[in-house]
């Protein structure tokens, strides 16, 4: 560590490229994921107010479009229902795994676990700058991907075989030759950029805790990138497997999810192969990779819900086991998704109380955060603002898997628009919650500026309402049954009278509700825009916290602080304790200098 | 709904028109520095706003569509069942929903920054915590048991004594197909190599049993009688959804599953019960598996025993396999299967023939409990034979 603040001490003309492209420094390279999420943020939400166009207003025409999607318009201004499943397929995957994995985690990790922890640095810089750009080449692919003459991947985010293996589909499935070719090569280096990540997390976390840092005074932001890194370190190389299993029996002949099919007017030779066994590959990783997506936020919020509460996390021993357990019932959940696939239904049922059981940490959670709000002393920054919401939609979107995770009940609401309620309320729309809450917290570290307050508000009260109006009336349309992945239901007299297109429904509802917390995100980026360049300048502690990040220079320095790396003596959730001067306690000062409002046993 | 819409876009004007009033009062009182300033009442005030308008429209709207937007109705035994549960399950759900949202959202407004506020010093206490985990323990548990006892019941396999009605169903991108065993009362063996233009299901020549197995172009079942639905799929996966008889199950390549159900209803009950003349039970495709995924319907019809009785008849009569494909199957039938083919036809056809072992069973087994039912039955009006078309 002397050898990079030695570094530090002779470079200070550092070129263009050291600096801002290939950078080492662990703060640098959270910009990097930062921006690049945004960025693909944009894409993806973009891609879902394409596909929520075509959902809530079928009949328009849409020729207006044609300039921006060419020949996926068709002549008679209609969606081709390819480019409306490959857009389904792409907002998945971006959102999932290069915002909420890549965006969410990969910039937090980077940019808080050395400024928490006391380190200089993460444990290898190299890798670091090697997980970014592996996943920058990741997301070129995948870019690439969308402008192909045949289009992207169009199988769904979990591409399932035969659909994903079959190369040659036609117009059946056009996105499923090159387009999925891309998917798979572009999901394989998005892998090696998460492991090289969560190795150097977890090594860091392990290795370069400064002195009196022990576990158990943690902040919780880091006990969750730890956990995370390591569910991601089990979990990935599953899905590697699987996708490399894929690319084989798509180009290479062999028959691992293959078998008895015919298609396209002939038998094809693969015969022994079990697609469901892809699933269960896929669902291994897919599972956890809910939690890796979740974590995270969670961590983000514990930190800035105790922070601007003015009190100690509630149960901080207990946010602790319920991370451990929900990150070990993790992976023993996986069958939850497949009850409908055919699996043995005694497995169904062994997954369906394993299921349940995971039901009860996210509980104490949720209790948790309430309870530290409870007599607090609440001030509402936006990054406040948005750790609120985010419990409530955790909590909101949590509760109906207690449906979901009944087999019985999953008969009728499996691959309903039930689940995609579900879904984006706990994982999306609060993970994406913890991201945004987490920029506006640690923005001031990020780039020295505070971000504006009163946009934020909009901001915040734009996106929290627009978000249940999305989502809570999916469930009503989920419940009648209405499958998720349709581009149009007007074949079915089941359901086309829900959402006749001659009068206003439910379904015009969301997509306008849609539209509305989409553009209202442009008030974000004007204002992240706006503060990184003319932004108040920040103070060093703006919001009077007491983990280390906030002892170091606004400006951020390579090796984070100029002399000694301080020590750390107390735990950091020091808020309002009965006696102290002021209402927090960083965690730098040691007992000795607080005999006012020690507790017993702490001197 | 245009109500809602109006609320919305209420709200969005106040928001708007707070926030301007805010920072044109907080300028001129140069207060936009406090913590305790206009901005935290106002977002404490809308947490309450939010809490109480949100679940406000919540319950208004749910009660006021429950008629609406609910399960469809059910028509088969397991689905009253799961209908049940699902009632008990949701109105756990909502509870909690409502609960915890209140507390979350009404604590938000209530502690929000007092100047002279006491903050509790609060790190943790275990009593509560552990109240607050065995109590979803015991809840969960309780639900996951009911969840369980009907999961095992929906997918224990048929008993033998029970005589199913067997169909199988085929999913193929992108419509789906149904065959059922003819006179033998058995569906014969089926081989993906065997599937050409004539074939389409690929039934195992090899196998007598599948000669004169049928394939009509809508799905019937009597009502009442435990049916046994098999499933398959040619080229990916899909899924078999029936969303009046709570069914759902993938259609997988290479790997047959199957699902059991009761239907309650008859389609002509279901019409008059829901006063729609058109309604038909549809099924969906619930696996996304390519262009045409939301076009793959087909429809099944619940009949009468004795309407049931009386298209099976004629169906296993006049729409074999064997009788429609006949010069297909002489020619490609294997040389030792030349006599069974003769004899399923000569059966067919209403003729006898002696010494021939593979015939004997009854013929439509154990769907009719009276054969007298089938010439009962054909005066009545089967009430939706019509080849409507699936695709
Ligand atoms: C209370 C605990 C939870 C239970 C019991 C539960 C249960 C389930 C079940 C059974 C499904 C499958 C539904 C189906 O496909 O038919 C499901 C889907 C899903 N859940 Fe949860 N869940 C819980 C919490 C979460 C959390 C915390 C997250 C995210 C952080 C999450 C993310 C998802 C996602 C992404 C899917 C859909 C995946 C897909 O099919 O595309 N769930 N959940
Ligand atoms: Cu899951
Ligand atoms: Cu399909």
């Amino acid at each position: 560590m002397s050898a990079v603040a030695h570094e530090h001490d002779h470079h200070h003309e550092e070129s263009f490229v050291t600096k801002y492209l290939f950078s080492l420094d662990h703060k640098m390279i959270a910009k990097q994921f930062l921006i690049t999420g945004l960025i693909w943020a944009f894409f993806g939400g973009g891609l879902s107010i394409l596909f929520r166009i075509q959902l809530g207003f079928p009949n328009a025409d849409l020729s207006w479009l044609e300039p921006l999607l060419g020949n996926w318009i068709q002549e008679d201004g209609k969606m081709d229902p390819n480019f409306y499943l490959a857009a389904v397929t792409m907002h998945g995957t971006i959102m999932v795994f290069f915002v909420l994995t890549a965006g969410l985690s990969g910039t937090f990790s980077n940019l808080l676990i050395p400024l928490q922890i006391g380190a200089r640095d993460m444990a290898s810089g190299l890798m670091n700058m090697l997980s970014y750009w592996f996943f920058f080449a990741s997301g070129v692919l995948m870019m690439i991907s969308l402008f192909l003459e045949t289009g992207p991947a169009s199988g769904g985010w979990v591409a399932y075989p035969p659909l994903s293996a079959l190369t040659d589909l036609g117009e059946a499935a056009p996105g499923q030759g090159a387009g999925m070719t891309l998917w798979l090569t572009a999901m394989a280096l998005f892998i090696v950029s998460s492991l090289l990540g969560s190795v150097n997390y977890v090594a860091t976390v392990i290795n370069m805790r400064t002195k009196g840092l022990t576990f158990d005074r943690l902040p919780l932001t880091i006990w969750a990138f730890f956990v995370t890194a390591i569910i991601g370190l089990l979990s990935f190389p599953v899905l590697f497997a699987a996708a490399l299993l894929l690319i084989f029996d798509r180009n290479f002949g062999t028959s691992f999810y293959l078998s008895d099919i015919y298609v396209n007017g002939e038998a094809l030779s693969h015969v022994g192969g079990s697609p469901i066994l892809y699933q269960h590959l896929f669902w291994f990783l897919g599972h956890p990779e809910v939690y890796i997506v979740l974590i995270p936020a969670l961590g983000i919020t514990s930190e800035i819900i105790a922070t601007n509460s003015r009190k100690p996390i509630f149960g901080y021993k207990a946010m602790i086991a319920s991370i451990l357990g929900i990150a070990f019932l993790s992976f023993i959940v996986w069958g939850h998704h497949m009850f409908s696939s055919g699996m043995n239904p005694f497995l169904g049922s062994v997954f369906m109380f394993l299921t349940l059981i995971i039901a009860i940490p996210s509980a104490v959670k949720a209790f948790n955060y309430i309870t530290t709000l409870w007599k607090g002393n609440i001030i509402f920054t936006p990054a406040m603002l948005f750790s609120i919401g985010l419990v409530s939609l955790f909590v909101s979107g949590g509760v109906t898997g207690i449906a979901l995770g009944n087999s019985a009940l999953d008969i009728q609401l499996h691959d309903t628009y039930f689940v995609v309620a579900h879904f984006h309320l706990v994982m999306g729309a609060a993970s994406f919650f913890g991201m945004v809450a987490g920029i506006y917290h640690w923005f001031p570290k990020m780039f020295g500026r505070m971000m504006d307050d009163r946009l934020g508000y909009v901001h915040f009260w734009l996106t929290f309402i627009g978000v249940y109006m999305v989502f809570m009336p999916m469930h009503y349309i989920g419940i009648q049954g209405f499958p998720r992945r349709y581009y149009s239901y007007s074949a079915y007299d089941t359901w086309s009278d829900y959402v006749n297109p001659e009068t206003f429904n439910i379904s015009m509802f969301i997509s306008i509700a849609a539209f509305i917390t989409f553009s209202a995100q442009a008030i974000f980026v004007f204002n992240f825009i706006y503060s990184a360049l003319k932004g108040k300048r920040a103070t060093q502690n703006p919001w009077n916290s007491n983990t280390l990040e906030w002892t170091t220079p606004v400006e951020g320095i390579h090796g984070n602080w100029p002399g000694e790396i301080p020590e750390v003596h107390r735990w950091p959730y020091d808020y309002s304790k009965p006696g102290a001067k002021e209402d927090f306690i960083p965690q730098t000062v040691p007992f000795s200098e607080t005999p006012e409002s020690n507790l017993e046993g702490e001197a | 709904m245009n109500i809602l819409v109006i609320v919305g876009v209420l709200v969005l004007v106040i928001l708007v028109l707070i926030f301007r009033v805010q920072s044109l009062v907080a300028i001129l009182r140069g207060s936009d520095k406090r913590v305790d300033g206009l901005s935290n009442r106002i977002n404490g005030g809308m947490f309450l706003i939010f809490l109480f308008g949100g679940l406000g429209l919540f319950f208004w709207y749910t009660f006021s569509k429950s008629h609406v937007y609910n399960l469809p109705e059910a028509a088969s035994i397991h689905g009253k069942e799961t209908d049940m549960l699902f009632a008990i399950t949701m109105a756990v759900i909502v509870a909690v929903f409502v609960i915890v949202n209140f507390l979350i959202l009404f604590f938000a407004y209530k502690y929000q920054y007092k100047k002279d506020r006491e903050v509790k010093f609060y790190p943790d206490n275990h009593l509560l915590e552990t109240v607050w985990t065995i109590i979803p323990a015991i809840v969960l548990a309780a639900l996951v048991f009911g969840g369980w006892r009907s999961w095992t019941e929906i997918t224990a396999d048929a008993k033998e004594s029970d005589k199913p009605v067997v169909f199988e169903i085929v999913g193929q991108q992108f419509l789906w197909a149904s065959r059922y065993p003819g006179m033998d009362g058995e569906l014969g063996k089926h081989d993906f190599r065997s599937i050409d233009s004539k074939n389409s299901f690929g039934i195992d020549l090899n196998d007598e049993k599948g000669y004169d197995d049928f394939m009509p172009l809508n799905i019937h079942v009597p009502v009442g009688k435990e049916v046994l639905m098999r499933i398959r799929a040619k080229d990916v996966i899909h899924s078999v959804f029936i969303p009046h008889l709570r069914v759902k199950m993938d259609a997988v390549p290479g790997m047959p599953t199957q699902f059991r159900f009761t239907p309650t209803k008859t389609t002509d009950e279901m019409r008059s019960l829901l006063n729609d003349p058109e309604f038909t039970y549809e099924i969906a495709c619930t696996e996304i598996c390519g262009r045409g995924h939301f076009g793959m319907k087909h429809t099944l019809v619940v009949d009468t025993p004795e309407e049931y009785a009386k298209w099976y008849a004629e169906q296993s009569k006049d729409a074999s396999f064997a009788s429609l494909n006949e010069k297909y199957l002489v020619e490609k039938v294997p040389a030792e299967k030349k006599d069974a083919l003769n004899a399923v036809l000569a059966k067919i056809k209403g003729e006898e023939v002696v010494a021939e072992p593979v015939v004997e069973t009854p013929v439509v087994d154990s769907l009719t409990t009276d054969s007298t039912i089938v010439e009962v039955a054909s005066d009545s009006t089967v009430s939706d034979s019509s080849p409507e078309l699936a695709h």
